[in-house]
Protein backbone atom coordinates (compact mmCIF):
# COMPACT_ATOMS: atom_id res chain seq x y z
CA UNK A 1 0.00 0.00 0.00
CA UNK A 2 1.52 3.18 -0.97
CA UNK A 3 -0.15 6.58 -1.37
CA UNK A 4 1.31 9.27 -4.33
CA UNK A 5 1.08 12.70 -3.88
CA UNK A 6 -0.31 13.47 -7.60
CA UNK A 7 1.19 17.29 -7.08
CA UNK A 8 4.69 16.32 -6.21
CA UNK A 9 4.49 12.87 -8.14
CA UNK A 10 6.70 11.84 -4.94
CA UNK A 11 5.52 8.87 -2.61
CA UNK A 12 4.23 9.80 1.02
CA UNK A 13 5.76 8.89 3.80
CA UNK A 14 3.58 6.82 6.97
CA UNK A 15 3.22 9.58 9.83
CA UNK A 16 1.36 8.13 12.37
CA UNK A 17 -1.81 5.93 13.36
CA UNK A 18 -4.85 6.39 15.94
CA UNK A 19 -6.75 3.73 16.91
CA UNK A 20 -9.75 5.71 18.63
CA UNK A 21 -10.98 2.79 20.21
CA UNK A 22 -14.30 2.34 18.43
CA UNK A 23 -12.81 -0.14 15.99
CA UNK A 24 -11.85 2.10 13.66
CA UNK A 25 -9.00 3.33 12.43
CA UNK A 26 -6.69 6.07 11.23
CA UNK A 27 -3.43 6.46 9.41
CA UNK A 28 -1.07 9.43 8.57
CA UNK A 29 0.99 9.94 5.16
CA UNK A 30 2.73 13.03 4.60
CA UNK A 31 4.39 14.01 1.43
CA UNK A 32 8.24 15.05 1.56
CA UNK A 33 8.14 17.56 -1.00
CA UNK A 34 5.04 19.99 -0.37
CA UNK A 35 4.10 18.76 3.25
CA UNK A 36 0.86 17.51 2.79
CA UNK A 37 -1.13 15.11 4.52
CA UNK A 38 -3.80 12.85 3.93
CA UNK A 39 -5.58 10.35 6.62
CA UNK A 40 -6.37 6.85 5.48
CA UNK A 41 -9.75 6.37 7.88
CA UNK A 42 -10.88 2.81 7.93
CA UNK A 43 -14.26 1.37 9.10
CA UNK A 44 -14.70 -1.18 11.78
CA UNK A 45 -14.55 -4.00 9.07
CA UNK A 46 -12.12 -3.10 7.21
CA UNK A 47 -9.93 -2.45 10.48
CA UNK A 48 -10.82 -5.53 11.92
CA UNK A 49 -10.02 -7.60 8.38
CA UNK A 50 -6.79 -6.30 8.57
CA UNK A 51 -5.89 -7.03 11.71
CA UNK A 52 -6.75 -10.44 11.18
CA UNK A 53 -4.01 -11.12 8.76
CA UNK A 54 -1.67 -10.21 11.92
CA UNK A 55 0.06 -7.13 10.21
CA UNK A 56 -0.21 -3.42 10.74
CA UNK A 57 -0.50 -0.39 8.72
CA UNK A 58 2.58 1.40 9.07
CA UNK A 59 4.71 -1.72 10.25
CA UNK A 60 4.48 -3.33 13.49
CA UNK A 61 5.23 -1.34 16.65
CA UNK A 62 5.63 -4.68 18.53
CA UNK A 63 6.89 -7.76 17.68
CA UNK A 64 4.56 -10.62 16.33
CA UNK A 65 2.96 -12.26 19.98
CA UNK A 66 2.50 -15.85 20.30
CA UNK A 67 -1.24 -16.63 19.97
CA UNK A 68 -1.91 -12.85 19.18
CA UNK A 69 -4.75 -13.78 17.07
CA UNK A 70 -6.35 -16.35 19.31
CA UNK A 71 -6.16 -13.88 22.44
CA UNK A 72 -7.05 -10.75 20.93
CA UNK A 73 -10.02 -12.35 18.78
CA UNK A 74 -11.55 -14.79 20.74
CA UNK A 75 -14.78 -14.74 22.30
CA UNK A 76 -16.04 -16.09 25.74
CA UNK A 77 -12.06 -17.53 26.38
CA UNK A 78 -11.20 -19.70 29.62
CA UNK A 79 -10.05 -16.84 32.15
CA UNK A 80 -7.62 -19.22 33.29
CA UNK A 81 -6.72 -21.08 29.59
CA UNK A 82 -3.15 -19.55 30.70
CA UNK A 83 -1.19 -19.58 33.47
CA UNK A 84 -0.72 -16.62 36.07
CA UNK A 85 2.22 -14.18 34.32
CA UNK A 86 5.44 -15.11 36.47
CA UNK A 87 5.69 -11.82 39.14
CA UNK A 88 9.56 -11.95 38.65
CA UNK A 89 11.02 -9.76 35.69
CA UNK A 90 11.11 -12.16 32.51
CA UNK A 91 15.32 -12.96 32.35
CA UNK A 92 16.86 -12.57 29.34
CA UNK A 93 18.81 -15.39 27.64
CA UNK A 94 20.40 -13.71 24.11
CA UNK A 95 20.97 -17.25 23.26
CA UNK A 96 20.07 -19.22 20.02
CA UNK A 97 16.83 -20.71 20.09
CA UNK A 98 16.65 -24.57 19.91
CA UNK A 99 15.49 -26.39 17.40
CA UNK A 100 12.05 -25.70 16.59
CA UNK A 101 11.85 -23.13 18.56
CA UNK A 102 10.42 -19.77 16.55
CA UNK A 103 12.99 -16.71 16.88
CA UNK A 104 10.89 -14.09 17.43
CA UNK A 105 12.68 -10.79 17.41
CA UNK A 106 13.01 -9.63 20.69
CA UNK A 107 13.96 -6.30 22.43
CA UNK A 108 17.01 -5.66 23.40
CA UNK A 109 17.73 -7.16 27.35
CA UNK A 110 19.26 -4.59 29.70
CA UNK A 111 18.19 -5.92 33.13
CA UNK A 112 15.63 -6.57 35.43
CA UNK A 113 12.60 -4.57 35.41
CA UNK A 114 9.94 -4.18 38.22
CA UNK A 115 6.35 -2.83 38.43
CA UNK A 116 5.01 -0.03 40.83
CA UNK A 117 2.27 -0.82 42.59
CA UNK A 118 -0.31 1.16 40.39
CA UNK A 119 1.16 -0.41 37.65
CA UNK A 120 0.71 -3.90 38.89
CA UNK A 121 -2.69 -2.90 39.94
CA UNK A 122 -3.69 -2.08 36.56
CA UNK A 123 -2.81 -4.78 34.96
CA UNK A 124 -4.33 -7.26 37.11
CA UNK A 125 -7.93 -5.51 35.82
CA UNK A 126 -6.69 -6.89 32.29
CA UNK A 127 -8.18 -9.75 31.20
CA UNK A 128 -6.19 -12.92 32.19
CA UNK A 129 -6.36 -14.34 28.50
CA UNK A 130 -3.87 -11.56 27.30
CA UNK A 131 -2.48 -10.56 30.65
CA UNK A 132 1.00 -12.35 29.55
CA UNK A 133 1.33 -10.83 25.87
CA UNK A 134 0.21 -7.49 27.50
CA UNK A 135 2.70 -7.34 30.36
CA UNK A 136 5.61 -8.60 27.65
CA UNK A 137 4.50 -5.97 25.66
CA UNK A 138 5.16 -3.03 28.43
CA UNK A 139 8.47 -5.00 29.93
CA UNK A 140 10.10 -5.28 26.41
CA UNK A 141 9.19 -1.53 25.48
CA UNK A 142 10.52 -1.03 29.31
CA UNK A 143 14.01 -2.51 28.29
CA UNK A 144 13.89 -0.93 24.85
CA UNK A 145 13.75 2.56 27.05
CA UNK A 146 16.12 2.12 29.50
CA UNK A 147 13.07 2.22 31.79
CA UNK A 148 13.84 0.33 35.06
CA UNK A 149 10.43 0.49 36.81
CA UNK A 150 7.01 0.61 34.99
CA UNK A 151 4.34 3.14 36.39
CA UNK A 152 1.29 3.88 34.78
CA UNK A 153 2.84 6.69 33.34
CA UNK A 154 5.14 4.14 31.72
CA UNK A 155 1.88 2.32 30.42
CA UNK A 156 0.12 5.43 29.25
CA UNK A 157 3.68 6.44 27.34
CA UNK A 158 3.77 2.86 25.85
CA UNK A 159 0.25 2.78 24.78
CA UNK A 160 0.71 5.84 22.73
CA UNK A 161 3.99 5.29 21.43
CA UNK A 162 3.20 1.70 20.40
CA UNK A 163 -0.15 2.16 19.18
CA UNK A 164 -1.84 -0.35 21.27
CA UNK A 165 -5.77 -0.14 21.45
CA UNK A 166 -6.97 -1.28 24.87
CA UNK A 167 -4.31 -2.76 26.80
CA UNK B 1 -18.49 7.78 -17.55
CA UNK B 2 -18.26 11.46 -17.26
CA UNK B 3 -14.86 11.81 -18.96
CA UNK B 4 -14.80 14.00 -21.86
CA UNK B 5 -14.35 12.58 -25.05
CA UNK B 6 -10.90 13.36 -26.41
CA UNK B 7 -9.34 14.12 -22.81
CA UNK B 8 -6.47 12.04 -22.52
CA UNK B 9 -6.25 10.58 -18.21
CA UNK B 10 -3.15 11.83 -16.80
CA UNK B 11 -0.44 9.28 -15.71
CA UNK B 12 -0.42 8.05 -12.51
CA UNK B 13 2.49 6.17 -11.66
CA UNK B 14 1.41 2.51 -10.55
CA UNK B 15 3.02 0.57 -7.43
CA UNK B 16 5.15 -0.78 -9.33
CA UNK B 17 6.55 2.39 -10.46
CA UNK B 18 7.11 4.33 -7.31
CA UNK B 19 10.56 2.89 -5.84
CA UNK B 20 9.82 4.16 -2.26
CA UNK B 21 9.80 1.64 0.11
CA UNK B 22 5.84 0.86 1.49
CA UNK B 23 6.32 1.07 5.10
CA UNK B 24 3.54 -1.19 5.49
CA UNK B 25 5.16 -3.44 3.95
CA UNK B 26 2.25 -6.17 4.28
CA UNK B 27 3.50 -8.74 2.12
CA UNK B 28 7.17 -8.56 4.41
CA UNK B 29 4.67 -9.07 7.53
CA UNK B 30 3.28 -11.90 6.07
CA UNK B 31 6.74 -13.19 5.11
CA UNK B 32 7.89 -12.81 8.69
CA UNK B 33 4.83 -14.91 9.37
CA UNK B 34 5.68 -17.86 7.37
CA UNK B 35 9.17 -17.68 8.88
CA UNK B 36 8.52 -18.01 12.18
CA UNK B 37 6.05 -21.05 11.32
CA UNK B 38 8.66 -22.90 8.88
CA UNK B 39 11.21 -22.31 11.74
CA UNK B 40 8.59 -24.02 13.99
CA UNK B 41 8.21 -26.59 11.72
CA UNK B 42 12.03 -27.47 11.37
CA UNK B 43 11.71 -29.67 15.23
CA UNK B 44 8.93 -31.74 13.22
CA UNK B 45 9.96 -35.20 11.86
CA UNK B 46 6.85 -35.79 9.66
CA UNK B 47 3.72 -33.38 9.26
CA UNK B 48 0.82 -35.73 8.89
CA UNK B 49 -2.47 -34.23 8.09
CA UNK B 50 -6.01 -36.03 8.38
CA UNK B 51 -8.45 -34.66 6.03
CA UNK B 52 -11.18 -35.78 4.17
CA UNK B 53 -13.36 -32.65 2.75
CA UNK B 54 -16.59 -34.87 4.64
CA UNK B 55 -17.57 -34.17 7.77
CA UNK B 56 -18.93 -37.02 10.03
CA UNK B 57 -16.20 -39.81 8.63
CA UNK B 58 -14.24 -40.40 11.65
CA UNK B 59 -11.62 -38.04 11.04
CA UNK B 60 -10.61 -36.66 14.95
CA UNK B 61 -11.36 -40.21 15.89
CA UNK B 62 -8.45 -41.52 13.52
CA UNK B 63 -6.11 -38.95 14.25
CA UNK B 64 -6.64 -39.60 18.14
CA UNK B 65 -6.33 -42.78 17.74
CA UNK B 66 -3.26 -42.99 15.53
CA UNK B 67 -1.27 -40.41 17.44
CA UNK B 68 -1.67 -42.74 20.67
CA UNK B 69 -0.76 -45.30 18.32
CA UNK B 70 2.40 -43.85 17.93
CA UNK B 71 3.43 -42.52 20.75
CA UNK B 72 3.01 -46.18 22.59
CA UNK B 73 5.62 -47.07 20.25
CA UNK B 74 7.93 -44.47 21.64
CA UNK B 75 7.45 -41.54 18.87
CA UNK B 76 7.06 -38.03 20.36
CA UNK B 77 3.73 -36.85 18.78
CA UNK B 78 2.18 -33.46 18.86
CA UNK B 79 -1.47 -32.88 17.66
CA UNK B 80 -3.41 -29.76 16.63
CA UNK B 81 -7.13 -29.58 16.26
CA UNK B 82 -7.52 -27.43 12.95
CA UNK B 83 -11.13 -27.62 13.66
CA UNK B 84 -11.96 -24.33 15.27
CA UNK B 85 -15.07 -24.18 15.37
CA UNK B 86 -16.16 -28.25 16.21
CA UNK B 87 -13.47 -29.21 18.49
CA UNK B 88 -13.46 -32.30 19.83
CA UNK B 89 -9.47 -33.71 19.55
CA UNK B 90 -9.23 -32.70 22.77
CA UNK B 91 -11.53 -34.55 24.57
CA UNK B 92 -11.09 -37.31 22.84
CA UNK B 93 -7.12 -37.30 23.75
CA UNK B 94 -8.06 -36.67 27.03
CA UNK B 95 -6.28 -33.29 27.58
CA UNK B 96 -6.30 -32.12 30.88
CA UNK B 97 -7.87 -28.38 31.16
CA UNK B 98 -5.00 -26.85 32.93
CA UNK B 99 -3.47 -23.49 32.35
CA UNK B 100 -1.25 -23.42 29.39
CA UNK B 101 2.19 -22.19 29.88
CA UNK B 102 2.72 -18.73 28.27
CA UNK B 103 5.81 -17.95 27.34
CA UNK B 104 7.72 -15.38 25.46
CA UNK B 105 8.70 -17.74 23.07
CA UNK B 106 5.21 -19.66 22.82
CA UNK B 107 2.22 -21.45 24.57
CA UNK B 108 3.13 -24.73 26.08
CA UNK B 109 1.47 -27.13 24.76
CA UNK B 110 -1.68 -29.57 26.54
CA UNK B 111 -0.31 -32.97 27.54
CA UNK B 112 -2.62 -35.78 26.97
CA UNK B 113 -2.40 -39.39 29.67
CA UNK B 114 -0.73 -40.86 26.51
CA UNK B 115 2.11 -38.31 26.14
CA UNK B 116 0.43 -36.44 22.58
CA UNK B 117 0.94 -32.80 22.90
CA UNK B 118 -2.02 -30.86 21.46
CA UNK B 119 -3.58 -27.32 21.45
CA UNK B 120 -7.77 -27.05 20.80
CA UNK B 121 -9.62 -24.34 20.74
CA UNK B 122 -11.43 -26.05 23.34
CA UNK B 123 -8.70 -25.45 25.85
CA UNK B 124 -9.17 -21.95 24.98
CA UNK B 125 -13.45 -21.31 25.72
CA UNK B 126 -15.45 -21.43 28.36
CA UNK B 127 -17.45 -25.13 28.28
CA UNK B 128 -19.83 -25.13 25.81
CA UNK B 129 -19.37 -21.86 24.00
CA UNK B 130 -19.57 -21.30 20.79
CA UNK B 131 -16.67 -20.85 18.82
CA UNK B 132 -17.05 -16.69 17.73
CA UNK B 133 -14.92 -13.60 17.08
CA UNK B 134 -15.02 -10.50 18.14
CA UNK B 135 -15.63 -7.81 15.13
CA UNK B 136 -18.13 -6.25 13.49
CA UNK B 137 -21.15 -8.86 12.95
CA UNK B 138 -22.82 -7.52 10.17
CA UNK B 139 -19.44 -7.82 8.46
CA UNK B 140 -18.58 -10.98 10.10
CA UNK B 141 -18.75 -12.91 6.46
CA UNK B 142 -15.76 -10.82 5.29
CA UNK B 143 -13.18 -10.93 7.67
CA UNK B 144 -13.80 -14.30 9.38
CA UNK B 145 -11.99 -16.62 7.37
CA UNK B 146 -8.94 -14.56 7.80
CA UNK B 147 -9.24 -14.50 11.29
CA UNK B 148 -9.72 -18.24 11.40
CA UNK B 149 -6.47 -18.75 9.48
CA UNK B 150 -4.52 -16.46 11.47
CA UNK B 151 -5.70 -18.62 14.63
CA UNK B 152 -4.17 -21.90 12.37
CA UNK B 153 -1.23 -20.47 11.75
CA UNK B 154 -0.37 -19.50 15.90
CA UNK B 155 -1.72 -23.48 16.56
CA UNK B 156 0.96 -24.56 14.44
CA UNK B 157 3.50 -21.64 14.66
CA UNK B 158 2.78 -20.31 18.39
CA UNK B 159 3.26 -23.77 20.22
CA UNK B 160 6.26 -24.69 21.70
CA UNK B 161 6.37 -28.13 20.43
CA UNK B 162 9.75 -28.86 20.67
CA UNK B 163 11.09 -31.88 19.10
CA UNK B 164 8.59 -33.88 17.57
CA UNK B 165 8.47 -37.22 15.56
CA UNK B 166 5.23 -36.56 14.00
CA UNK B 167 2.55 -33.36 14.51
CA UNK B 168 -0.66 -34.64 13.46
CA UNK B 169 -3.08 -32.24 11.91
CA UNK B 170 -7.05 -32.97 12.16
CA UNK B 171 -8.29 -30.59 9.30
CA UNK B 172 -12.03 -30.08 9.90
CA UNK B 173 -14.59 -30.46 6.45
CA UNK B 174 -14.56 -28.60 3.31
CA UNK B 175 -11.90 -29.11 0.82
CA UNK B 176 -11.83 -24.89 1.44
CA UNK B 177 -10.26 -26.35 4.86
CA UNK B 178 -8.22 -28.24 3.32
CA UNK B 179 -7.40 -25.44 1.18
CA UNK B 180 -6.27 -23.26 3.84
CA UNK B 181 -4.42 -25.54 5.38
CA UNK B 182 -2.15 -26.17 2.43
CA UNK B 183 -1.85 -22.32 2.31
CA UNK B 184 0.16 -22.52 5.52
CA UNK B 185 2.18 -26.06 5.23
CA UNK B 186 2.30 -26.29 1.37
CA UNK B 187 4.12 -29.62 1.57
CA UNK B 188 3.23 -31.61 4.22
CA UNK B 189 4.99 -35.23 4.65
CA UNK B 190 1.95 -36.87 4.15
CA UNK B 191 -2.00 -36.62 4.13
CA UNK B 192 -4.39 -39.25 5.13
CA UNK B 193 -7.73 -38.73 3.27
CA UNK B 194 -10.55 -40.38 5.46
CA UNK B 195 -13.52 -41.67 3.86
CA UNK B 196 -16.37 -44.76 5.22
CA UNK B 197 -17.64 -46.91 2.61
CA UNK B 198 -20.75 -44.92 1.08
CA UNK B 199 -21.80 -44.02 -1.86
CA UNK B 200 -22.03 -40.44 -1.07
CA UNK B 201 -19.39 -39.76 1.31
CA UNK B 202 -16.80 -40.84 -1.60
CA UNK B 203 -18.10 -38.90 -3.61
CA UNK B 204 -17.14 -35.70 -2.07
CA UNK B 205 -14.26 -37.16 -0.73
CA UNK B 206 -13.01 -37.76 -4.09
CA UNK B 207 -13.37 -33.77 -4.78
CA UNK B 208 -10.80 -33.86 -2.24
CA UNK B 209 -8.28 -36.43 -3.92
CA UNK B 210 -8.60 -34.28 -6.70
CA UNK B 211 -8.28 -31.21 -5.00
CA UNK B 212 -4.57 -32.62 -3.29
CA UNK B 213 -3.68 -33.64 -6.67
CA UNK B 214 -4.27 -30.54 -8.21
CA UNK B 215 -2.28 -28.81 -5.11
CA UNK B 216 0.90 -31.80 -5.80
CA UNK B 217 0.23 -33.22 -2.76
CA UNK B 218 2.75 -36.56 -3.52
CA UNK B 219 1.74 -38.82 -0.10
CA UNK B 220 -1.57 -39.82 0.07
CA UNK B 221 -2.93 -42.41 2.08
CA UNK B 222 -6.74 -43.45 1.78
CA UNK B 223 -7.85 -44.45 5.48
CA UNK B 224 -11.38 -46.62 4.98
CA UNK B 225 -13.06 -45.87 8.04
CA UNK B 226 -16.18 -47.61 9.44
CA UNK B 227 -15.88 -50.64 7.36
CA UNK B 228 -18.27 -53.20 8.38
CA UNK B 229 -19.60 -54.14 11.90
CA UNK B 230 -17.50 -55.05 14.56
CA UNK B 231 -19.37 -56.78 17.15
CA UNK B 232 -18.13 -56.23 20.69
CA UNK B 233 -19.02 -59.80 21.17
CA UNK B 234 -16.02 -61.26 18.62
CA UNK B 235 -18.91 -61.78 16.26
CA UNK B 236 -18.26 -62.33 12.57
CA UNK B 237 -18.15 -59.12 11.30
CA UNK B 238 -21.45 -57.25 8.67
CA UNK B 239 -21.65 -54.40 6.39
CA UNK B 240 -22.89 -50.91 8.44
CA UNK B 241 -23.60 -49.11 5.10
CA UNK B 242 -23.99 -50.82 1.70
CA UNK B 243 -22.16 -54.34 0.96
CA UNK B 244 -21.28 -53.26 -2.79
CA UNK B 245 -19.58 -50.24 -1.11
CA UNK B 246 -17.68 -52.13 1.71
CA UNK B 247 -16.57 -54.72 -0.76
CA UNK B 248 -14.94 -52.06 -3.33
CA UNK B 249 -11.21 -53.02 -2.72
CA UNK B 250 -10.54 -49.18 -3.56
CA UNK B 251 -12.21 -45.77 -4.26
CA UNK B 252 -12.97 -43.08 -6.65
CA UNK B 253 -9.64 -41.29 -4.99
CA UNK B 254 -7.05 -43.12 -7.46
CA UNK B 255 -5.19 -42.89 -3.82
CA UNK B 256 -3.56 -46.04 -2.58
CA UNK B 257 -6.30 -47.52 0.56
CA UNK B 258 -3.51 -47.71 3.88
CA UNK B 259 -5.93 -49.34 5.99
CA UNK B 260 -9.77 -50.47 6.76
CA UNK B 261 -10.89 -49.93 10.24
CA UNK B 262 -13.80 -51.26 11.15
CA UNK B 263 -16.42 -49.68 12.98
CA UNK B 264 -16.63 -51.18 16.87
CA UNK B 265 -18.77 -49.41 19.51
CA UNK B 266 -15.96 -49.69 22.46
CA UNK B 267 -13.45 -47.75 19.83
CA UNK B 268 -16.64 -45.20 19.54
CA UNK B 269 -16.84 -45.07 23.46
CA UNK B 270 -13.25 -45.30 24.83
CA UNK B 271 -12.30 -42.30 22.40
CA UNK B 272 -15.32 -40.42 23.46
CA UNK B 273 -14.20 -41.05 26.84
CA UNK B 274 -10.80 -39.30 26.56
CA UNK B 275 -9.02 -43.31 26.08
CA UNK B 276 -8.42 -43.53 22.65
CA UNK B 277 -7.00 -47.11 22.38
CA UNK B 278 -5.44 -47.34 19.08
CA UNK B 279 -3.22 -50.52 18.06
CA UNK B 280 -3.81 -51.70 21.81
CA UNK B 281 -7.25 -52.35 21.12
CA UNK B 282 -8.35 -56.20 20.42
CA UNK B 283 -8.72 -57.19 17.56
CA UNK B 284 -9.40 -56.20 13.49
CA UNK B 285 -9.51 -52.63 14.74
CA UNK B 286 -6.56 -52.44 16.90
CA UNK B 287 -4.73 -54.38 13.58
CA UNK B 288 -6.17 -51.86 11.54
CA UNK B 289 -4.52 -49.33 13.65
CA UNK B 290 -1.39 -50.37 14.17
CA UNK B 291 -1.04 -51.07 10.40
CA UNK B 292 -2.04 -47.35 9.73
CA UNK B 293 1.00 -46.35 12.65
CA UNK B 294 3.54 -48.30 10.65
CA UNK B 295 2.35 -47.18 6.91
CA UNK B 296 3.00 -43.46 8.63
CA UNK B 297 6.34 -44.77 10.26
CA UNK B 298 7.68 -45.81 6.85
CA UNK B 299 6.08 -42.81 4.93
CA UNK B 300 8.01 -39.53 4.16
CA UNK B 301 9.38 -38.02 7.30
CA UNK B 302 8.76 -41.50 9.29
CA UNK B 303 10.90 -42.81 11.70
CA UNK B 304 11.31 -45.90 9.71
CA UNK B 305 11.51 -44.35 6.43
CA UNK B 306 14.89 -45.72 5.18
CA UNK B 307 13.50 -49.16 5.90
CA UNK B 308 10.86 -48.29 3.45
Amino acid sequence: MKFLCLDCDAAMGFAERQLPGDGTMAAVFTCPGCGREVAMLTNPMETRFVASMGVEIGGRTVPLQPFEQTRTGLDRAREDAFEEPAAAPESATGSAPPAGAAARPAAPRRGGVSWSDDARARLERVPRFVRGMVKRIYTEYAQEQNIGTITVEVMDRARSDLGLEGM
Amino acid sequence: MSRDAGVTPRAIRSYADVAAPDRSDLAGQIGEQQRLLAQRLTGVGAVVAVVSGKGGVGKSAVTANLAVSLAARGAVVGAVDADLNGPCLGRMLGLPRTPLEDRADGVGPAIAPSGVRAISTELLQEEAAPVRWKGPASDRFVWQGVAEASVLREFLADVVWGELDYLLVDVPPGTDKIGRFLDLVPRPHQVLLVTIPSAAAEAVVARSATFLAEAGVEVVGVVRNMVGYAPSDGGPSMPLFSSETEARPGTATGFEVWTDIPFAPRLGRLTDGGRPPGATLDGAVGEAFGALADRVERGPGGRAEDAA
